[in-house]
């Protein structure tokens, strides 16, 4: 187990690694130039170069990505261009409410999608199975800021039940957790489904309710657990799928994450602060998908780790 | 040398400023606070350093220069000086400075922290985007390039006077020293914070920082020390960014938001303006802002002044004032309809396909060409290269339209040979400061003509660079109006040339609550852009 974590960092190391370079090509390859952009409209071709050695954007492309890797080693993420501050000053500062979308976001898909699967598949076949997978494909279906909007403008504009983006307070949470947990819910609505129709067509179920017990108790105590258990290791890999999501629906509510610090910094092309988002995000992808690994031989002891 | 007196003038402006500022200023009364939001972070709040959208007129809430403007206007008065003197020969400006003004920290500001402040935006260490503006300050190349520490051109005369040596005499100098990047900030606060200085701002501004929750929101307080006493009007300004505008504009009308820092957004702009809650709140004012398309003169057929006219004339500008509902007024001439200088009689280059199509076959084009043209790529600049482009194809000009990030739009502006064809909208030209010699050197002199420069028509005149030198060296305020006169001439010589094809001065709309009061002019200040801070009011405390 051990030796297993052991080498699946170095594997995390190994495409962290990847993934700055990938990063680092590209931002390099944008036709914007970072010197001109700090010195503005009204700097001469002096101060630009200037500002271009001191930043080191002078340097080869090789010396450059090892000057970053090296700043990277010692924790330093560089500064922002434009912003002028620490790029980890700035992550830091945001995180805390990114992750607190992601814990609303993966409350929001378990409670809806959860229900919606039990349901399902308690009533198979039926009408309303047919709806309630209509209404995961939606979910899977539909991008994020068209949802976001719809939420807002329902349930914010026009029923006034929430407050019209920001931060700050629980009502806050509500819309942009179920805006980025939507997409999440649709899957495990559809996972659920399959994978209690499953546990409720074996052996030990049938046992169960001939021993007397009650539909209830025998869904409650035997069928959900079991049913339950792959969909939890999911939970790592939706960290991911977040990452990609909090982008979106930060800039749609205003929520003051790393999403919408990535969104400013794209239009703008201030490359540190790409670079540092990018990277956190990997980290968290990676980290995401080491810790489902790890789940799954917990809830499957058929499954062995190597 | 004799001195030409200025002081008398200044102390009449000066004597006139707390009564013009304006009758309100006795009958207000202090308090209140405000919200205002924004879409995009605050990055830094360092003047030095600063210069967007959002933090520009913040910084000067939060600082003061020797210079600045009557609120609302475009008059320069003084601010941190009391009265000031130009030598004859305009290369000498004398300063004196008001007595008790402190910083935040409470330490009283002098004129060692004017000189190191300016020295500070030279060194090329701050990376300073205003660095170029002191240019014409004695030493300036000497500091600008790190030879020298400071520039040999500021002196100290004594703890409430400094003298600033030219080396030409330049008309635009106190102009330049009411930008941001002139303003006084105290040395012991710059060496403690460092390079976080901009996070950690402490000037003798109206207000003064005092809460910065990074990516969400900012509260100014009331500097209770401030030098100019009845000012601010408020006693708190509470910035929420990370705002979208229509987000913003919701909750105005929740009575959540008092001013929507980034006006009304296009896609509204129909709806709000029809809208009768919103009839009363909504001001219009001017921008001293053209957009406009430039032709590389470097590459053909653009090198013939004939293209470059039958594009002018092509263009159906009031077709395109209508893709953007009306929000600008047609351009004829680079400068705006508000900037001195501006050539009310001028009639531009009217829309004509037929007479253009004629140019064209004159310069040997009779079968048309193919270019590109480059815009970025926010709405609604797209729609109206659209436009831009079907006109052209009328005349037999067939454009390919290139949409791209605005760095990279403008990065292919300043390379040369690169982009044929720019529309500037979304990163085109606002004034620095309102003289019209903003609107020459960068953009159309040949010093901008160069790699990385913002002349993206790589047009170079000569006589007209030595024209707009010698308009700038008449520094005598009673002949400011020849002055205005020869850069009124400038501008019609260039549109000869036609190196741009202008097509409109935007128009500012903006909207602010019920609750806040002041005059309409400081909503839509020309300097203090967006909103004038220290003078507006709230309208539940009074």
């Amino acid at each position: 187990m051990l030796a297993y974590i052991a080498r699946r960092l170095i594997q995390t190391v190994l495409i962290l690694l990847g993934i700055s370079l990938v990063t680092f090509v590209l931002l390099y390859l944008v036709p914007a130039d970072p010197a001109r952009q700090i010195a503005g409209r009204s700097a001469t071709a002096a101060t630009v170069e200037n500002i271009r050695q001191q930043l080191g954007l002078n340097l080869p492309f090789h010396e450059q990505y090892l000057r970053y890797l090296s700043g990277l080693l010692n924790g330093d993420l560089g500064r922002s261009y434009l912003q002028r501050t620490e790029v980890s000053t700035l992550i830091a500062s945001r995180l805390p409410a990114s992750l607190l979308l992601m814990a609303g976001a993966i409350l929001c898909e378990l409670l809806f999608g959860l229900t919606m699967g039990v349901i399902a598949a308690l009533k198979r076949g039926t009408r309303t199975d047919d709806t309630l997978m209509i209404a995961s494909f939606i979910g899977v279906s539909a991008p994020q800021f068209v949802i976001g909007i719809l939420l807002l403008y329902v349930f914010a504009v026009q029923l006034g039940w929430f407050p019209i983006g920001g931060y700050g307070t629980f009502a806050h949470l509500v819309l942009p957790s179920i805006t980025l947990g939507f997409l999440g819910a649709g899957w495990y609505a559809r996972m659920m489904r399959s994978s209690l129709i499953d546990v409720l067509r074996q052996d030990y179920i049938r046992t169960a309710r001939a021993t007397g017990m009650s539909r209830t108790k025998v869904l409650l105590g035997h069928a959900l657990p079991n049913a339950i258990l792959p969909i939890i290791a999911m939970i790592g890999i939706d960290i991911g799928l977040f990452m990609s999501g909090i982008v979106v629906v930060e800039s749609v509510f205003g929520w003051p994450g790393i999403g919408q610090l990535a969104w400013q910094a794209i239009q703008r092309v201030d490359i540190p602060i790409i670079m540092g988002v990018t990277l956190v995000s990997a980290c968290a992808i990676v980290l995401g998908n080491l810790i489902a690994d790890l789940i799954t031989p917990l809830i499957d002891p058929r499954i062995k780790l190597r | 040398m004799r001195k030409l007196l200025l002081a008398g003038v200044a102390a009449i402006t000066l004597s006139a400023f707390p009564a013009a500022a304006p009758s309100f200023a006795q009958e207000i009364k202090q308090g209140g606070s405000m919200t205002v939001t924004y879409k995009d972070d605050v990055s830094t709040l360092d003047p030095a350093i600063g210069y967007d959208w959002q933090n520009w007129s913040m910084i000067k809430s939060l600082f003061d220069g020797l210079m600045d403007y009557q609120p609302g206007t475009t008059e320069l008065r003084p601010e941190l000086a009391e009265s000031y003197e130009i030598s004859e020969d305009g290369t000498v400006f004398t300063f004196k400075l008001r007595q008790g003004v402190k910083f935040h920290n409470g330490r009283e500001m002098t004129a060692e922290d004017v000189k190191y402040s300016i020295e500070r935006t030279v060194n090329p260490n701050t990376q300073s985007p205003g660095a170029g503006f002191f240019g014409s300050i004695k030493g300036f190349e000497e500091a600008s390039s790190g030879a020298a520490e400071g520039l040999s051109g500021i002196t100290v005369e004594d703890p409430h006077t400094i003298r600033f040596d030219l080396s030409r005499p330049d008309a635009t100098f106190l102009h330049v020293l009411a930008l941001n990047f002139a303003h006084v900030v105290p040395k012991e606060e710059v060496e403690k914070h460092g390079a976080d200085f901009g996070k950690n701002p402490v000037g003798t501004g109206a207000f003064k920082l005092g809460e910065w929750t990074l990516g969400q929101r900012l509260v100014f307080e009331r500097f209770e020390d401030y030098w100019n006493k009845g000012l601010p009007k408020l006693d708190q300004i509470v910035f929420e960014v990370g705002q979208e505008p229509v987000v913003a504009l919701l909750r105005l009308q929740n009575g959540e938001v008092d001013v929507p820092g980034d006006g009304i957004p296009p896609a509204k702009f129909v709806e709000v303006t029809n809208d009768p809650k919103f009839k009363d709140i909504i001001i219009q004012g001017g921008q001293l802002h053209t957009g406009y398309v430039t032709m590389n003169v470097k590459m053909p057929p653009f090198d013939e002044v004939e293209v470059r006219k039958a594009v002018n004339m092509a263009i159906n500008k009031d077709r395109i004032l209508r893709i953007i509902n009306g929000r600008a007024v047609a351009a004829n001439q680079p400068l705006p309809p508000s900037m001195p200088g501006y050539a009310k009689d001028y009639k531009g280059y009217a829309y004509d396909p037929e007479g253009a199509k004629a140019l064209l076959a004159e310069a040997g084009l009779a079968d048309g060409f193919e270019t590109e043209l480059y815009v970025m790529n926010t709405d609604p600049q797209p729609r109206i290269a659209q436009a831009i482009q079907q006109d052209l194809k009328e005349i037999g000009i067939n454009v390919s339209i290139k949409s791209l990030a605005q760095a990279n739009v403008i990065a292919a502006g300043g390379e040369e040979g690169q982009a044929p064809m720019i529309w500037s909208g979304g990163m085109a030209w606002i004034a620095d400061f309102p003289d019209p010699s903003n609107f020459y050197g960068p953009i159309l002199g040949c010093g901008g003509a160069v790699p990385g420069g913002w002349n993206w028509a790589w047009y170079c005149n000569k006589e007209l660079d030595a024209a707009a030198a010698e308009a700038d060296s008449i520094v005598d305020p009673a002949r400011a109006e020849e002055r205005i006169a020869k850069w009124s001439d400038i501008y019609l010589k260039v549109m000869e040339d036609a190196p741009w094809a202008p097509i409109f001065n935007e128009e500012r709309f903006t909207i602010r609550s019920e609750r806040i009061g002041g005059d309409d002019k400081l909503f839509v200040d020309p300097v203090h852009i967006p909103v004038h801070y220290d003078e507006v009011y709230a309208k539940d405390v009074q």
